[in-house]
């Protein structure tokens, strides 16, 4: 007999993704105008066109199917909306598949968020069962656990205090904390570790693997940082637009990842990327590469000047609007080098139309030869509008960037600055 | 530690049978998403507790005034705070149940969509913080009997059946608002409409029996009608009697607004974690 935990088989889950509507749930007022118009519609047949559908299907995840054994830690990876966190939705019971079917033996607790339902008014003792008896503790499983839950966050000086007061590192380890000690048979884990200092997240991540390793606990874990994924995980599975592409070994899962990030980032119509957040009346279409006069470019070259033209459309117009955009700039690394954003400059007073594109000038580019990977960020009035990860590369040739007449030689480090030399004397005198 | 576990299913359309199982797994969250609403609900303020003795006891004293001593209402020789108050304590349980539990599931937003847990408990708990205030201005019925020398007779042991309808009005009227308010958010404005409009055409200030008996079935179709009568009868006895037909068509609508609530809130639940 197998030691099966969770079963999946063909699951699937459908969105309807809504075009042309402002708000994000119905108004009364669409639907009974809605109906009102199709029973027009009825009593005069082929008077009106057939309604334009405002509805896309959208399947999350489609066909998948996986296995996982007691005990084992598992990676799920795999780019922003491609369906990791629809998956832990439908495994914690939190929304119901569309197809397909889920068998769990045990109890599944899951940490989507750290910190869910914690109250900021309540004091951290009083969080604790609150935030316990939330993610399915029962009150004597907390009071049994309580003082090592204390101890774990290291706030037994401020348990008295409310929540609001508590620093956000205080915040996050207590809520960390209580989710760590459950004692589930299966713990699904949502990116949580992106918060808190290097020293937690060590901590929070040898809490995670003594939960597996020792506890003999099931792990699901879904992470961005492939470092801890490799630590924590055995097993991994990459997913794809919603559909497994890999599952084995998490070494092979994370180069296959790796991979598939660096392949489809500057092919992709931006139009057609689902996974991006913000409030979408402005979505970014495509970027272009321009020198400083305006022509096009392939690739940038270091030294010149460029423009980069982040084209959008928009389902507004605006004659003066606060704009704030903003493009991260990583090296093949994945090391984060610069941000480059309208607010820092105090260009944030722009014009948006229904299309346009903002213009960064980017004078005497300084990177050096490689590929970089930009995450990409526009809020308008304060309100996050479009927000995408990884949304393009630029493609640097060396250049000559101090007018020398040559090339550098070196390859070392990734930018380069202006600068100038001179030399002081101290004379000497007996 | 590991105890035998039953397989879960997870699967469209799969009728959940181990929903009530998990109700009262979770029985435990109910007392304390509660607990969280009372502890919140008077912090930083001066006087606490007592704001949910104030604000009744304000009201008893207008309605009193306006409809006792100005308008000269009939009382049935019951003395007419006692009268107003036997009307006011179940009116204010159900109004602000249904205010809370209508707003309940929205104002728990992150909770839905982050944690599975069988979503009843939030409208539940919501209507056992208004029991909580409904208990502590009880106190304040008690010292009016006492001030005025009201002995009630053996019928106010009826009492708890009439608080369960309260109840069940209040729970029923609220499930149905506070799953519709996670799809459609008009229902936000209409609460208060339906609150402000009820305290007038439910028998809070005056006695239903001031309504003409050819009228007074009608009148009953507001099921609150039935409540309160019930409840006023619990405590003044024979002075408010009770008329029977209207009063068995204002049970009768508690009941199916409570069981149909139910229905609605069950076949909607599943997607509330999608749509809030």
């Amino acid at each position: 007999m197998s030691d099966s935990i969770l079963k999946v088989e063909n699951l699937g889950k459908k969105y309807y993704l809504r075009h042309q509507q402002s708000g994000r749930y119905t108004a009364l007022r669409d639907v009974l105008a809605g109906s009102v118009r199709s029973f027009g519609r009825r009593l005069l047949p082929g008077n009106s066109p057939a309604p334009k559908l405002r509805r896309e299907e959208f399947w999350a995840l489609k066909d998948v199917s996986f296995e996982v054994n007691r005990g084992e830690a598992i990676g799920i990876i795999g780019r922003n909306g491609a369906g990791k966190s629809t998956l832990l939705k439908v495994l914690s019971r939190i929304t119901k598949p569309t197809t397909g079917r889920v068998a769990i033996k045990g109890r599944v607790a899951s940490l989507l968020e750290v910190g869910t339902g914690f109250h900021p008014e309540l004091t951290g003792r009083e969080n604790i069962y609150l935030n316990g008896a939330i993610l399915g503790m029962t009150r004597a499983d907390i009071r049994r656990k309580f003082d090592e839950i204390v101890d774990f966050a290291e706030v037994e000086k401020f348990l008295d205090t409310p929540v609001k007061r508590y620093s956000s590192g205080m915040y996050v380890r207590l809520a960390f904390a209580v989710a760590a000690h459950l004692e589930p048979e299966i713990l699904v884990v949502d990116e949580v570790l992106a918060v808190g200092d290097a020293a937690f997240q060590k901590k929070c991540l040898g809490k995670m693997s003594d939960v597996s390793s020792q506890e003999g606990r099931t792990v699901l874990f879904v992470s961005h940082n492939m470092p801890a994924v490799q630590q924590l995980c055995l097993k991994g599975i990459v997913l794809e637009q919603g559909q497994v592409r890999f599952n084995g070994n998490i070494d092979e899962a994370i180069s296959l990842y790796t991979q598939q990030t660096l392949t489809t980032i500057s092919k992709v119509n931006l139009l057609d990327r689902h996974d991006r957040t913000g409030e979408q009346n402005l979505r970014f279409s495509a970027i272009t590469l321009c020198d400083g006069k305006g022509n096009l470019l392939q690739q940038a070259v270091t030294g010149q000047d460029l423009r980069l033209r982040f084209h959008y459309i928009s389902s507004r117009e605006l004659n003066r609007a606060s704009v704030n955009i903003a493009f991260n700039v990583y090296n093949s690394q994945g090391q984060l080098l610069t941000n480059l954003n309208s607010r820092d400059v105090n260009n944030m007073e722009m014009a948006v139309g229904k299309k346009g594109y903002f213009e960064c000038i980017w004078p005497h580019f300084n990177l050096r030869a490689g590929t970089y990977t930009c995450n990409l960020f526009c809020e308008v009035n304060n309100v996050i509008e479009d927000w995408i990860q990884s949304a393009f590369q630029i493609n640097v040739e060396d250049g000559d960037f101090y007018n020398s007449g040559s090339l550098i030689d070196r390859t070392q480090g990734d930018f380069l600055v202006e600068y100038t030399w001179k030399a002081e004397v101290w004379n000497l005198v007996n | 530690m590991q105890t035998s576990q039953k397989e879960l299913i997870l699967e469209a359309n799969h009728l959940d049978r181990q929903y009530w199982v998990d109700l009262w797994r979770y029985r435990e969250l109910l007392y304390f998403l509660a607990w969280r609403d009372i502890l919140v609900r008077y912090k930083q303020t001066v006087i606490g507790i007592a704001w949910a003795l104030l604000r009744p006891l304000a009201t008893m004293l207008v309605f009193t005034v306006v409809f006792g001593n100005l308008a000269r209402l009939p009382s049935g020789g019951v003395p007419y705070p006692i009268l107003v108050f036997s009307g006011l304590l179940p009116w204010q349980f159900f109004a602000s149940a249904l205010s809370e539990t209508s707003s309940s599931l929205i104002d728990n937003a992150n909770l839905i969509s982050k944690v599975y847990f069988p979503r009843l408990i939030v409208p539940i708990s919501s209507v056992i913080v208004s029991f909580i205030d409904f208990a502590i201005s009880g106190v304040i019925l008690v010292g009016l009997m006492i001030w005025f020398g009201f002995v009630p007779g053996l019928q106010i042991l009826t009492l708890p059946l009439f608080i369960l309808l309260t109840f069940a009005a209040a729970l029923g009227a609220g499930l149905w608002l506070s799953a519709l308010n996670v799809k459609y958010r008009d229902f936000r404005y209409v609460v208060p409409f339906i609150v402000q409009l009820g305290l007038y055409i439910s028998p809070v200030g005056f006695s239903s029996q001031i309504v003409t008996d050819g009228w007074r079935l009608l009148y009953s179709l507001n099921p609150m009608v039935g409540v309160i009568d019930g409840f006023r009868w619990a405590i003044l006895g024979g002075e408010a009697y009770i008329y029977w037909p209207g009063f068995l068509v204002s049970i009768g609508l508690v009941l199916v607004i409570f069981v149909s609530g139910l229905w609605y809130f069950r076949r909607t639940e599943e997607s509330f974690a999608d749509i809030i």
